[in-house]
């Protein structure tokens, strides 16, 4: 990883190297074939320096935004409202049996 | 008879009820142009032809007998980014191939209760993210209004283009659309037509697929401002299953058509005035300006200083809640699914191969900014900006705003390819004007309101008060009258 650490205030203005790009696609669970690496490294790198530009709005004091329109959150009666569905539910899935999502063996 | 898909939707709407001609008539006229059209537009991804004759029949029982909805044998176009039930619903992505919904979304069961009639689902830039609907697993759309320089194809805007082409080229009566960014107004500027963003919280969005939550609000595209008015009504609703619907009752839009704006109050924000927009773009803004003084309304100058911050937060918080939300395609509950050795390589394959390359760009970006170390530093401090971003809003209105008018995107259409080899930046750049509305969650439109020096469409934005949805409809209504309707020459 070219960005060793975070500056405590601010963004880091190190752009992201192939390293960083190929534990990245691995957390987001997406395949990249060598070659697409660069490109994609690439890219990143334009879209973050294009961010990057947030680092000079002074926010000391500013809430982050957790809800754009000012609610209440509605609570219901704790009761079942749904459910025996399961045909419906693996209707889709790719593989299924007897009401279950069929994958390769996860536990020996 | 005249061609009945030329009518507006308010047009076919008292056609029915008055007996003039039958839903099922006016379906088949539908299908008809479709048919001629969809090769060439590549509107919709999928018709549903029985499904609209079936419902266009249920309807001409109904109105033989004085009864029917709202919108009761009007056919209506679909984003496929709404779950129909049954029918194919895959966000335009191949990672949702084959996927027919067991469930219906809120917003299209509303519409149906209403009585409308569903012609097909329409096509959209993958997963709704993108500006020119170039993005779609079902290939481009193509924009119906040509320059008067050229013949070639030229974009309909996105992510809603396949809407927005369809309602432009008379491929139905009207169509739901929705907006992350600016993927309802854009698409609308491009093809002469109207499209409202309504205040998040208006539009339940249960059972439309997500890109980001926070910032996703459905509305719908027509022909003109009434039309856009009947449609959001039918809509719009609380919705118990989406907790950020609001409890709020549903106005009677089409009332508020019509309405003066005298003594109403029209913001101008310096900051949209950008360093190399087009002088069409300026002079548009300036004739919109003009409209407004002489109906009456009070024109002034305000600041709404954070707005150079609003795209670049976006490229945060956008990407950030799409890594999550996409999370779920992995190829086990639903779409498709791509071998692997294990599990982890079934995932990788699957979302290598079902996700495009826009996708795949948004989710490595959002995955990214919410890593370990980064999630500080990227996203609190775009969340912390969209706080002001809304304060700015905020301040606007309380000193007395009733509306803020601005171009609605920085250029005309632009041709298919043009951007293939531009920066991911520049394409974002379409939605400068309208990500701003996104992120403080109010309502906006796009009304057609000129022509460029090339004959192409442009629109003039408003933006309103949350939930003041009515104040929009009012002052599109007035830039519509004196601005006239835009339609392209038929070629197609």
């Amino acid at each position: 990883m070219s960005v060793r650490h975070v500056p405590e205030q601010g963004l880091p203005t190190l752009s992201v190297d192939s390293d960083t790009v190929r534990r990245i696609a691995h957390l987001a669970r997406i395949r990249l074939e060598d070659e697409r690496i660069e490109p994609m490294r690439e890219e990143l790198n334009t879209i973050l320096a294009f961010v990057e530009q947030l680092d000079e709005v002074d926010t000391n004091g500013v809430e982050p935004m957790t809800s754009v329109v000012a609610t209440k959150m509605r609570l219901r009666t704790d009761a079942v409202t749904d459910g025996n569905i399961a045909d419906d539910v693996v209707a889709n899935a790719p593989a299924s049996e007897d009401g279950f999502f069929m994958v390769p063996r996860v536990v020996e | 008879m005249t061609d009945l898909t030329t009518l507006t939707l308010a047009q076919a709407r008292d056609g029915l009820r008055d007996k003039n001609f039958t839903a099922l008539e006016l379906t088949n006229a539908y299908l008809g142009a479709i048919e001629a059209a969809n090769d060439k537009l590549n509107a919709y991804i999928v018709e549903t032809p029985d499904q609209a004759r079936a419902m266009a029949a249920a309807s001409d029982d109904k109105l033989a007998k004085g009864e029917g909805g709202a919108l009761e044998g009007v056919p209506l176009g679909i984003k496929d980014l709404f779950a129909t039930k049954g029918v194919h619903t895959q966000a335009a992505s191949g990672i949702l191939h084959d996927f027919k919904p067991r469930y219906e979304s809120t917003v299209t069961q509303n519409l149906w209760d209403d009585g409308a009639v569903m012609l097909g689902k329409l096509n959209m830039d993958e997963f709704a993210m993108g500006s020119s609907n170039e993005t779609s697993a079902y290939g481009p759309v193509i924009n119906p209004w040509r320059s008067t320089s050229s013949n070639a194809d030229l974009v309909p805007g996105g992510s809603s283009g396949g809407s927005a082409s369809a309602v432009a080229a008379w491929l139905c009566a009207g169509a739901t659309a929705t907006d992350t960014g600016g993927s309802i107004r854009q698409p609308a500027a491009f093809t002469g037509t109207v499209g409202v963003k309504p205040t998040y919280g208006r539009c339940s969005r249960w059972g439309v697929v997500a890109f980001a939550s926070s910032l996703d609000q459905a509305g719908p595209i027509t022909r003109d401002v009434r039309d856009a008015a009947i449609m959001l009504k039918s809509m719009a609703s609380m919705d118990t299953k989406d907790t950020t619907s609001v409890d709020l009752p549903v106005p009677d839009y089409e009332q508020a058509l019509g309405d003066s704006v005298a003594g109403k109050t029209i913001g101008i924000p310096k900051e949209y005035r950008m360093d190399g927009m087009p002088a069409e773009i300026e002079e548009l803004w300036q004739t919109g300006i003009a409209w407004m003084r002489d109906a009456g309304a009070e024109i002034r100058d305000i600041s709404l200083p954070h707005t150079k911050y609003a795209l670049p937060a976006y490229y945060i918080v956008a990407p950030a809640e799409a890594s999550s939300n996409l999370a779920r395609y992995d190829g086990v509950r639903y779409g498709k699914r791509e071998p692997g050795e294990d599990i982890q390589a079934l995932y990788e394959n699957t979302r290598a191969s079902g996700f495009g390359q826009e996708v795949q760009r948004r989710i490595m970006i959002g995955t990214y900014v919410l890593s370990a170390g980064y999630y500080d530093a990227y996203y609190k401090q775009a969340q912390r900006v969209r706080t002001l971003i809304k304060q700015d809003f905020e301040k606007i209105y309380a000193d007395g705003v009733d509306a803020i008018l601005t171009p609605t995107t920085p250029s005309a259409a632009f041709g298919v390819n043009e951007m293939a080899t531009a920066s991911p930046i520049e394409m974002y750049l379409n939605d400068i004007f309208t990500v701003t509305v996104n992120m403080a969650g109010l309502p906006g439109m796009s009304v057609p309101a000129g022509l460029s020096k090339d004959g192409l469409p442009l629109g003039l934005q408003l933006i309103g008060r949350p939930f003041e949805e009515e104040t929009l409809f009012t002052i599109g209504s007035v830039i519509e009258k004196q601005a006239g309707h835009f339609a392209p020459t038929k070629w197609w």
